[in-house]
């Protein structure tokens, strides 16, 4: 029983907190300004208690699997949520449905969170199902504007067919090899025909939901039409625990594999960094324009992925880790600029710096770490997942991925520029920033430059394993 | 001494930059921490030399090492020897004159001063890094303060030429990176220059990672025909921004082609020292003739430190001892006299407003003082005895002479005829706007270089003519270092 409860905690927390708010939203009883910190306040102590009483460990059989490095990967993904209420607060205090918002953010949360910890293809299936569904009704959370809904939609079309590549290929899985225990699979794999083709599906299933080229048509319009609030949710928080996911069933179960997802890999991390880049560079709208880095910085977490061994892992978490920050602090700046003045195209942000030197800085540190500029942590975060990558990998395949940071630098020195070269006859006015917003932002800016120049953070990460 | 001091007084100093109240508070915060780094460089040599004449024979003195990544080999493995000495003296020469020549900016002052020591921060650590990681990491850090200079306070296409600053400085460290990498995993998992120099690395591996850090750092420095940064960079950068770029940053990358490209992969160097040969003759000749057709003053120095640039990869490519000693000599007396060039290009223009040759003259007769400094530059640029620059180019072409075949021969005759088209093309410039009658009467009224000004320049001017003068105590310095990476090339 005592173990039913510690090595769930990071379900039950939030699974409470989500009935919390459920109670709550019965009552009516708060005001949004003062429900938001509570919230933040939950969240926060949620964040906290990821660092108390960590067990390694499995339950109900093996379908439930826990140890350090996951707390650690849940601990990221629950700072993330965090941010995101303390960056998106401006936006979050105007929404009618405040506690739906949060419930159902936590409800997909909740999901990854068990498919992290998923040791069975059934419960894999279960999770991912339940961290897509809120998805998609938080795309829509604009209720007013049609863009919103439209991505919505798109968003459940694209899921409800991933969903069912998937279930066709664990079904084929389940028929090739008798069982759907992750434990079990591994000696069961002998790379037949029809074994291929259900992980190929399995594959397509997983790229589907990390936006890899060519499953990643759904990404730009959903994030363009979802509130800000979403849209980082999805950039990150989402992106993130699928690629932890991913890296796990690899490693673990698809292990024998391992020659042909190694191929996969390489040739679709080539083609998503080139084609996330070529489609980010002409984008004007800021959201849009986030959609395809962030396609592309999916790309270079495939190459670290290739890598195959601790390193991989070791990179690919410290890399999403710095990815929280930076992403999240270009999209809480995006949020701030486009609740206060409705500009969300990166042709308004021209003079910004004039106005507000503080957001422009904030913005300044985000790219140049999505772009890999030291001193900050995308810096490190790229080349460890660059060195993860060049270990089994040939020259060609590194310097395919080294040319696409050169690009990758073009498009965000084009914001760079706006903001503090280009002038402006009517600059987005000075923005009293509130103060949990102000915070949220520090908090980003100071991960951007501390992560990678104190070296603990990778070496914990590190000694998790 | 602890070279950790080199990093944390430009460190400290930009923090103090980023807390000061005001213009006045910024200015002088600066000034102060850029003298003290010129202090803390000079203790710098005379500890090093101290140490040297007592006896101490080791490659790399005051050695520290601090794990960062350990599991990576990320350390932070600090060490200088005479050639990082001297390139950490003009980097500190050269800040000090830069904070100095920019004393009247008004754009964003403190931005300004920042960024520019930020810059420095840079360099020095580069300068002292003895691992390949942290070497990258420093040299990396140094690009964005650089397209910021140039897109803020330039002029000019300012725009277009801070993008292809930043993109082609990005492209060489992405050819740096893969070539770092490749080391790495070729060399057991090392970061380590000293531990790399010792592993024995296979010459078709050689051959394949040469080029990539050869290139790579040769973009930074302008090797042809990567060059084309260069003109539209220098011309377009605030004046201390051009100072910094042409003195420092393209010295960045020949120490990264001499100490990482050529001693870490000799083999490669010697597969490839024909071809870097052929190019830096043609970047000799080809910016020499360049130059003659400009018209703008920072057109002029910038296609002539593109000229100039090319003595130091034409010794690199010479692999004689010698030779290397005169392009490190070079690096040294371009990079004094390049910011030297600029800050007086600067100053001229902000009294005549325009930097076209054509539309000055007699500039003698009133502003005696910028005009007396750029003489003495011009005169050092086409090699006049005396001043650093003959020093550095005459012990570049000994070094090549000692090679005594045709190919090398031909190499050395067509750099050395340059020199005559330097004299052609500096002459006829200073003749131009120096000389002759006063072209506009609003010059009249110009005032002569103010305090700032005076010891920007006389600063410089010490510099080069101490090289020129007595180039022993320089000579010293590098050429043991110089020895030590023939050594490992193997040859004379």
């Amino acid at each position: 029983m005592n173990e039913f409860l510690t090595l769930m905690k990071s379900e039950w927390l939030i699974t409470a907190i989500i009935f919390l708010l459920l109670f709550i939203k019965i009552g009516r009883g708060l005001k949004n300004e003062s429900l938001l910190r509570f919230i933040q306040f939950l969240l926060l102590v949620n964040f906290i208690a990821g660092f108390f009483f960590n067990k390694e460990g499995y339950l109900f059989g093996d379908m439930f699997y826990t140890s350090k490095l996951i707390v650690f990967q849940k601990s990221i993904l629950n700072l993330a949520v965090y941010l995101i209420s303390l960056l998106c607060a401006d936006w979050l205090k105007k929404t009618q449905h405040l506690p739906e918002f949060f419930i159902l953010m936590l409800s997909a949360l909740l999901g990854m969170f068990l498919m992290i910890s998923s040791g069975n293809l059934l419960i894999f299936y279960l999770a991912l199902e339940l961290a897509t569904i809120p998805l998609a009704a938080m795309a829509n959370f604009d209720l007013g504007k049609k863009r919103s809904s439209e991505g919505a939609m798109k968003m459940i079309l694209s899921s409800a067919f991933s969903s069912g590549i998937l279930l066709f290929g664990i079904s084929m899985l389940y028929g090739a090899t008798g069982t759907i225990s992750f434990t079990a699979m591994p000696p069961l794999l002998d790379n037949s025909p029809l074994q291929v083709l259900s992980f190929v599906f399995l594959f397509t299933a997983f790229a589907f939901k990390l936006s890899i080229v060519p499953f990643h048509l759904w990404t730009a319009d959903v994030y363009e039409g979802s509130p800000i609030a979403a849209t980082s949710f999805l950039s990150v928080v989402s992106k993130g625990a699928v690629a932890f996911v991913f890296i796990t069933a690899l490693y673990k179960v698809f292990r024998p594999m391992e020659e042909i997802w190694y191929t996969m890999l390489v040739v679709l991390a080539i083609a998503t960094m080139v084609i996330g880049n070529l489609f980010a560079l002409r984008q004007q709208n800021i959201k849009r324009f986030l959609a395809f880095s962030s396609i592309a910085q999916v790309g270079f977490i495939m190459v670290g992925i290739s890598n195959g061994d601790t390193l991989g892992i070791t990179s690919v978490v410290y890399f999403v880790l710095v990815y929280v920050f930076s992403n999240l602090a270009a999209f809480g700046v995006a949020s701030v600029i486009a609740e206060s003045s409705g500009k969300e195209n990166i042709d308004d942000y021209k003079g910004l710096y004039k106005t507000n030197p503080f957001l422009s800085w904030i913005m300044a540190l985000a790219l140049f770490s999505l772009a890999g500029i030291p001193p900050t942590a995308g810096f490190f975060g790229k080349l460890f997942l660059l060195t993860a990558g060049g270990v089994k990998a040939s020259y060609w395949f590194i310097t395919i991925a080294a040319l696409n940071m050169i690009v990758s630098l073009y498009y965000y020195l084009r914001v760079i520029r706006a903001i503090f070269m280009d002038k402006n006859e009517t600059p987005v006015e000075k923005i009293n920033t509130a103060p949990t917003v102000k915070l949220g932002l520090l908090i980003c800016g100071a991960g951007i430059v501390l992560i990678g120049l104190l070296s603990w953070v990778f070496d914990y990460i590190e000694s998790l394993r | 001494m602890n070279l950790l001091l080199l990093l944390g007084a430009p460190f400290l100093t930009a923090v103090a930059v980023l807390l000061s109240r005001n213009k006045q508070q910024v200015k002088w915060i600066s000034l102060f921490g850029a003298l003290v780094q010129l202090g803390l460089s000079f203790v710098l040599l005379f500890v090093y030399q101290e140490q040297r004449n007592a006896g101490n024979t080791a490659q790399m003195l005051f050695e520290q090492n601090q794990p960062l990544f350990r599991s990576l080999d990320i350390h932070f493995h600090f060490g200088v020897d005479g050639i990082s000495v001297s390139m950490i003296l003009l980097t500190s020469f050269v800040l000090v004159a830069g904070v100095l020549v920019s004393w009247n900016i008004e754009k964003m002052t403190k931005e300004f001063y920042f960024l520019l020591i930020l810059l420095a921060l840079g360099a020095y650590g580069f300068f002292i890094s003895l691992n390949l990681f942290i070497l990258f990491f420093f040299l990396e850090v140094s690009v964005i303060p650089k397209y910021l200079l140039i897109g803020i306070w330039g002029s000019g296409k300012k725009e277009y030429s801070a993008n292809k600053l930043a993109l082609m400085l990005m492209g060489g460290s992405a050819l740096i990176l893969v070539g770092m990498l490749g080391l790495y995993f070729t060399a057991g998992r090392s970061f380590d220059i000293l531990t790399l120099s010792k592993t024995t690395i296979a010459g078709s591996t050689q051959n394949i990672l040469f080029p990539l850090l050869f290139i790579g750092f040769g973009v930074f420095t302008a090797l042809f025909p990567l060059h084309t940064w260069v003109p539209d960079g220098h011309s377009s950068a605030p004046t201390a921004g051009s100072m910094f770029l042409a003195g420092i940053s393209m010295k960045l990358g020949g120490y990264g082609c001499l100490r990482v490209a050529t001693y870490l992969l000799p083999e490669g160097a010697k597969e490839y020292a024909n071809i870097i040969i052929v190019l830096s003759a043609i970047a000799i000749l080809y910016g020499a003739f360049a130059t003659m057709m400009q018209k703008d003053l920072k057109y002029i120095n910038a296609y002539s430190s593109v000229s100039h640039v090319g003595f130091s990869l034409l010794g690199i490519g010479m692999l004689t001892s010698t030779a290397i000693t005169g392009a490190l000599l070079q690096m040294v007396s371009h990079g004094l006299m390049t910011a030297l060039f600029f800050a007086v290009i600067g100053m001229i223009y902000d009294r005549t407003h325009t930097r076209m040759v054509n539309e000055m003259g007699g500039l003698m007769r009133v502003l005696p003082f910028i005009t007396s400094v750029f003489f003495i530059v011009g005169l050092c640029s086409l090699g006049l005895p005396g001043l650093s620059g003959f020093v550095a180019e005459m012990t570049v072409f000994i070094g090549s002479w000692q090679v005594d075949d045709t190919f090398h021969r031909v190499a050395t005759i067509a750099a050395a005829m340059s020199i005559v088209v330097t004299a052609v093309y500096i002459l006829r410039a200073i003749g131009n706007t120096a000389m002759g009658p006063v072209k506009n009467e609003n010059y009249l009224h110009f005032k002569d270089a103010s305090w700032n000004e005076r010891w920007a320049a006389i600063l410089l001017v010490a510099g080069i003519v101490a090289i020129g003068i007595t180039p022993e105590w320089l000579n010293e310095l590098l050429r043991p270092a110089a020895e030590e990476i023939m050594n490992k090339v193997g040859g004379n």
